[in-house]
């Protein structure tokens, strides 16, 4: 296993590239720690795959050097990177068994039979199928299959990393849950340094202690998942993480205060200077789970309509009306929703500024 | 309009992919949730005509259709992957359907315009499908679905193939074109979140057979069976083998639960309890919680929640907290769980108990209060 550096990684597809919109992947400079399980989040055309590919080898950087453990690979085809892969659909044979498709990566590195034996049963143990070893793959489902494919991945535990390309899409959601807590688990126990690129904001943040959330080719916030949900970077983050995302409201400024649609909201000490050293379009950003909705005024309340109210089982998503603003607020299942004027509560320490797209402070 | 399936079956060789049902579908929408191979296709394809069933009738309106091929039945289907005329514009994908039904051309212009505006498709109308992202070719497909006045709109997992934001975007926009339309509408899914986004009634579909249909939320709140729980929950429904004796219910050996409120009538027997992840806690929330003790497996954090992976004495079980939370694993933690949440099975899974929503209000209201 190893560290990961993207020296001043960038990558243009056409020569001599003139501005920012030349690049397919905008320059970045990041340290992924020995062991570490990153996730690549992003948007269908974010960049994410192309990342990928230069970590893996497939797209040589226009710009910057790859590094494994301190070792320039930058030029170095993929066989040569000493990497596992698993792909969105399921790579194996079908005519082997699977004793035979898990073995296979072991096999061709050349190592003996006694401890290809042992890592596969080891392997097949993790992911439950040791009952099905010595089936053909051939006639096994599609969720089987990809697990197959996992375990083919994961066998080798003298691999640089390991490399997932939307792993787990064509999974069930049921069986989801269940590899999504294997493969957790396989990294709390080996250290494995693991890299998964994924569109499904639930499977980057579950899966991964670091989040790199990308966007038309740049890399917007590097943070763990809790980071990303308490103060995301970039009102794109705001918007992509969460669900529904964050609510983000022009403003105006007045002294310490945000003013929204004529209603002043409190901000925490020195924020609003900050906001106006920073840039000229200020928006609030706060999450729906941290706004409270009551039927009296209290502190720091402003008050709206409730025009829509979406009963999910487990709590309740409800729509109101701020002047000409749509917010959504997220309250418990058992909490009354009044019909139709309420309070709605910020919270100063929970209410974000962004200027021009980011976040103040 | 009235869709009713009566004793239908399918079978494909020796292999059964529904089991006969009965099942009568009003206008509006009708979720059909179950995992996949769960026969969710099967039972679309024989609603649109595109298969016969093995046995047993289809009536629209007391009229029998089993025999009529689509051509025939007035309906519309969109499925999982986009499908379009690749050669078509946007715009005369939409107006296809029309263009068949014999509309003249000003009637055609106006429901094309007007569908394209409602899914956001104006300002593709020229373009062809292979130049649209997923989410605007799966956009067109809805769109030349809801061109034409079906009685019956078919929806075989429509957003499954999109990202995740535009599912979020789509799950909304559809609520509300569902809603102008006077049409039975079938929108088949497994995930339980989906179909309470949507609400309507729900048919919950396992291994071919129906476990249950009813509203939305009342599937949701009163799971027939554990199965039915399962599949209408994420995470699944936590469950535990337990029994009712000397006037306590035993949740396995270790946890005791007074049998007061919806639990009161619960006669001594052996059951299977079961709890919903969202209402086991890390900390008490009333002076009715009862502890259980358990072991930390896994900790998934989502950003807003933390699905924490316990075992019970050999159960397993997932708890959701709000908020993040980083706990050792392989530690032994308290959770806390109130027994108004608890559901109760019988010895054949099927539900006896379940927790009053009334009686939940009630408790949450003295709560709030004593905030």
């Amino acid at each position: 296993m190893a560290r990961i550096d993207l020296q001043k990684i960038a990558h243009a597809y056409a020569p001599n590239p003139k501005g920012p919109a030349d690049y397919a992947l905008q320059p970045l400079d990041h340290v992924w720690e020995d062991g570490g399980a990153y996730a690549l989040l992003g948007p269908s055309g974010c960049g994410k795959s192309t990342l990928l590919n230069v970590i893996s080898g497939l797209l040589r950087p226009s710009e910057g050097r790859v590094l494994f453990d301190g070792r320039d690979v930058t030029d170095l085809p993929t066989k040569e990177r000493n990497i596992a892969q698993v792909f969105q659909f399921p790579v194996i044979y079908d005519t082997m068994t699977v004793f035979e498709n898990l073995a296979f990566p072991l096999r061709n590195r050349g190592f003996g039979n006694q401890q290809v034996e042992e890592r596969v049963h080891e392997v097949a143990d993790m992911l439950e199928l040791t009952p099905v070893l010595q089936t053909r793959a051939q006639g096994l489902t599609a969720d089987a299959k990809q697990t197959i494919s996992l375990g083919r991945g994961l066998v080798r535990s003298d691999v640089t990393a390991i490399l997932f390309d939307e792993p787990l899409t064509v999974i069930d959601p049921h069986l989801k849950w269940l590899l999504r807590r294997k493969l957790k688990q396989i990294h709390e126990h080996s250290q494995l340094t693991l890299v998964y690129v994924t569109h499904d904001q639930n499977e980057a943040l579950t899966f991964a202690d670091k989040v790199v959330v990308m966007n038309e080719g740049a890399v917007l916030q590097l943070g763990t998942p809790q980071e990303l949900f308490e103060s995301p970077a970039h009102t794109f983050i705001g918007h992509f993480i969460g669900s529904p995302g964050m609510n983000f409201l022009p403003c105006a400024l007045d002294g310490a205060e945000a003013v929204v649609e004529n209603a002043r909201i409190g901000l925490i000490d020195g924020l609003a200077d900050k906001a106006r050293q920073q840039g000229k379009q200020w928006e609030i950003g706060v999450r729906p789970e941290f706004l409270k909705l009551s039927r009296e005024p209290g502190l720091g309340t402003v008050p709206v309509s409730v025009t829509a109210v979406q009963d999910l089982g487990n709590f309740k998503i409800v729509t109101v009306q701020l002047g000409a603003l749509t917010l959504k607020v997220k309250v418990p299942e058992d909490q009354e929703v009044p019909a139709d004027q309420a309070q709605l509560g910020f919270t100063p320490e929970l209410t974000k500024l962004y200027a021009d797209g980011f976040l103040v402070g | 309009m009235t869709l009713k399936l009566d004793n239908v079956s399918k079978q494909v060789g020796r292999d059964t992919h529904l089991y006969p049902i009965d099942l009568e579908l009003k206008p509006g929408l009708n979720v059909v949730i179950g995992p996949t191979l769960s026969g969710k296709t099967s039972l679309m394809r024989m609603m649109a005509g595109l298969d016969k069933p093995s046995s047993g009738r289809i009536l629209i309106d007391g009229r029998d259709v089993t025999h009529d091929p689509i051509q025939k039945r007035n309906v519309a289907m969109v499925y999982q992957q986009f499908i379009n005329y690749p050669s078509f514009t946007v715009y005369d994908n939409i107006a296809s359907p029309l263009k068949l039904a014999g509309h003249g051309k000003a009637e055609i212009e106006r429901r094309v315009m007007e569908v394209a505006a409602m899914l956001h498709l104006e300002p593709f109308l020229k373009r062809l499908p292979g130049e649209l992202s997923g989410g605007q070719q799966q956009r067109t497909a809805m769109a030349r679905a809801l061109a034409k006045d079906s009685e019956l709109l078919l929806f075989d997992e429509p957003l499954v193939n999109l990202d995740y934001k535009l599912r979020e975007e789509l799950r909304t926009e559809m609520q509300e074109i569902f809603k102008r339309r006077q049409a039975v509408v079938v929108y088949a899914t497994t995930e339980p979140l989906e179909a309470l986004l949507l609400g309507g009634t729900s048919t919950v579909l396992d291994a071919g057979r129906v476990l249950q249909h009813g509203s939305t939320l009342q599937v949701y709140h009163q799971p027939a069976t554990v199965r039915a729980g399962q599949i209408f929950s994420d995470p699944p429904i936590n469950t535990i083998e337990g029994k009712v004796a000397d006037g306590m219910a035993w949740l396995g050996e270790h946890i005791r639960v007074p049998l007061s409120g919806h639990l009161a009538n619960l006669v001594p027997a052996e059951y299977r309890f079961g709890v919903r992840a969202n209402h086991l806690f890390i900390a008490p929330c009333s002076a009715e919680d009862v502890k259980v003790v358990a072991i930390t497996e896994l900790a998934e954090v989502n950003g807003s929640e933390t699905f924490i992976h316990v075992t019970h004495h050999g159960t397993y079980w997932v708890v959701q907290e709000e908020g993040v939370h980083s706990l050792g694993l392989g530690k032994e933690i308290n959770l806390y769980v109130n027994p108004r949440h608890l559901f109760a099975f019988d010895q054949a899974d099927r539900l006896v108990a379940a927790p009053s929503l009334e009686q939940q209000a009630a408790t949450a209201e003295v709560n709030h209060g004593a905030h």
